[in-house]
């Protein structure tokens, strides 16, 4: 039997998305890309975006990482997409928030979608940079600064 | 399980005591989550036995004072203390003379002091220094600082797909350009030990010194400089039982003689005016400002310590532990170990193809088993073989076989999580 706060931080839907990642590819289109990266476990990603007026029109990853960092790569890339870019942002402190357990509990987790699952990185204070790693890459792509990030 | 791993564990049972032994560790109690504390971190660092923690504690309790030059009572007695930790490292490693111990606060210190006291005096533009692929990055970073800074050539022994130094390459870097070697004993991310004395042998026709890392092998098997014939040997206390923050570097009379200070300050003069400074003698030349005197003589603790099992006797139990850890880990569907060298110290880095260390050492964790993840100190192992990171379960004196079976379930129930 996993422990309870295990099977938390490794919900189902974390453990598919590491398997079957969506959007891990290289994206042809994009105009924006970045790469990502966590010297304290060597985990990489690049992350292509296709915006268009301010709108992310298509966005992919590749790479290697824990289960969190590719599991929180895959769920960005689904509910970033179609989203200006104004919206990602705001996204991203959301779920930062969550992920650092300084959500406010009266907060409304609806509009973090399916990125609720990772709520449970909050108990796991060393994993909090394998989950915001693709996310700070995203920015950084966003800006147009294409350069490497790293998480120290 | 075979008849060959019960003849092992036998064999281990009847020679060394390792329950009795686990008693002077006083945290190998601990729980994790209510379930026993399995250290398999032991390359990392080692736990601290009574033995050790009395005497630090002993020391800041009744003697604590500085060392050298004071007139008064506790000074005296924390010099002789200090003094007599010195003698127990100059044993320990068989050195000539205690003007060839230096204390350092750690092996990174020691690569250091050479890089800079050997490195700055004696290379010049065009010279080479050869290391190996196989690296911790404190024996690459110190000579990528002093290859840069004197416009020398840094040349890297290439490792084959086991983990072992392939020699015939390290043959043709060798020439009189090389002006230093420094190697690894043994790896701490792939657990080989290399063939150090034919390194030295080979080194020597040339009038090559060689540094040893010794970080990974001071606590594992006996060393004895004397017979290796090195010119340069560092280690870290916190590996060999000891407190962190005390290190040794043993280099030969002759070389720390020509060689100048590392650092100024206080201890390691003999006489200052404003105009010149001349230095004190070795060792003390070395080592400049108040010691890490709790650690010093928290180090010769150690070393009686060990030295009361027996080197022989540690190095045999876990070449025994790694043995039965290798086999009994083929059990575990999709794990492979990285660094099969022929000859090689108790250290097992795994993968899984479709696993990252880093969920393997969360999941472990959980089970009261402390791992290493991540490329420990040494990326070009990494790149070598071109892998983010290991998984790296390390043995000490302390481990025991039931541990071993501990961590073999445990990572069969890792893989159900993540294949299910």
């Amino acid at each position: 039997m996993l422990d309870p706060e295990l099977r938390d931080l490794y919900q189902e839907v974390i453990l598919d998305h590491n398997k079957s990642p969506r959007n891990f590819k290289k994206l042809e289109t994009a105009n924006r890309t970045a790469e990502g990266y966590n010297p304290l476990c060597g985990d990489k990603i690049d992350i292509f975006i296709d915006v268009e007026d301010g709108v992310v029109k298509n966005i992919s990853f590749q790479g290697s990482g824990c289960a969190i960092s590719k599991a929180s790569a895959s769920l960005m890339s689904t509910i970033v997409k179609g989203k200006t870019v104004e919206e990602a942002k705001s996204l991203f402190e959301k779920f930062h928030n969550l992920i650092t357990g300084k959500l406010d509990e009266n907060a409304s987790i609806e509009e973090l979608g399916k990125l609720a699952v990772l709520a449970g990185v909050k108990e796991f204070p060393v994993r909090v940079k394998c989950a915001s790693l693709a996310w700070h890459t995203m920015l950084t792509a966003l800006k147009n600064e294409n350069k490497t990030v790293t998480t120290e | 399980m075979s008849v060959k791993q019960e003849s092992v564990i036998d064999q281990i049972k009847s020679t060394y005591d390792v329950y009795k032994i686990r008693e002077d560790f006083p945290i190998l109690k601990t729980r994790i989550r209510n379930k026993p504390l399995c250290y398999f971190d032991n390359a990392a660092t080692t736990q601290k036995p009574q033995q050790v923690l009395d005497i630090v504690d002993n020391y800041y309790t009744s003697m604590n004072s500085n060392i050298h030059r004071g007139v008064h009572y506790l000074s005296n007695l924390a010099t002789d203390a200090y003094e007599d930790a010195r003698k127990k490292v100059k044993s320990f490693i068989n050195a000539a003379s205690e003007k060839e111990i230096i204390f350092t606060k750690g092996t990174t210190e020691g690569i250091n002091l050479v890089a800079n006291s050997f490195g700055r005096k004696f290379l010049k533009e065009g010279d080479e220094i050869i290391i190996s692929n196989m690296e911790h990055h404190s024996n690459i970073v110190p000579w990528q600082f002093l290859c840069n800074e004197k416009k020398a050539k840094l040349k890297i022994i290439p490792i084959d797909d086991r983990g072992a130094i392939i020699f015939d390459e390290f043959l043709k870097l060798v020439s009189d350009r090389t002006k230093l070697i420094s190697v690894v004993y043994i790896s701490n991310s792939l657990g080989t030990v290399n063939p150090v004395k034919e390194i030295i042998e080979i080194a020597h026709k040339y009038n090559i010194p060689v540094l040893l890392d010794a970080a990974q092998t001071v606590n594992h098997r006996p060393v004895n400089v004397e017979e290796l014939d090195c010119d340069f040997l560092a280690f870290s206390g916190h590996k060999l039982y000891g407190p962190t923050g005390i290190g040794v570097l043993y280099g030969k009379e002759k070389l720390l003689e020509a060689m100048s200070p590392f650092m100024g300050g206080g201890d390691m003069i003999s006489k200052v005016t404003f105009e010149e400074t001349t230095f004190n003698e070795l060792p003390f030349k070395f080592e400049a400002g108040t010691s890490n005197i709790a650690g010093a003589i928290g180090l010769g603790a150690a070393i009686d310590y060990v030295s009361s099992i027996g080197m022989e006797k540690i190095a045999a139990h876990e070449a025994s532990l790694l043995e039965y850890a290798t086999q009994r880990l083929k059990e575990v569907p999709g794990l492979k170990i990285i660094g099969n060298a022929k000859y090689k110290s108790g250290v097992i880095s795994f993968i899984f193809y479709n696993i990252h260390p880093h969920d393997v050492g969360t999941l472990l964790d959980y089970e009261g088993i402390a791992i290493r993840t991540g490329h420990h100190c040494t990326q070009p192992v990494m790149e070598r073989y071109n892998i983010p990171a290991t998984s790296r379960a390390s043995f000490g004196l302390y481990n025991t076989i039931e541990e071993v079976d501990i961590l073999v379930d445990a990572l069969k129930k890792v893989i159900e999580v993540f294949n299910a």
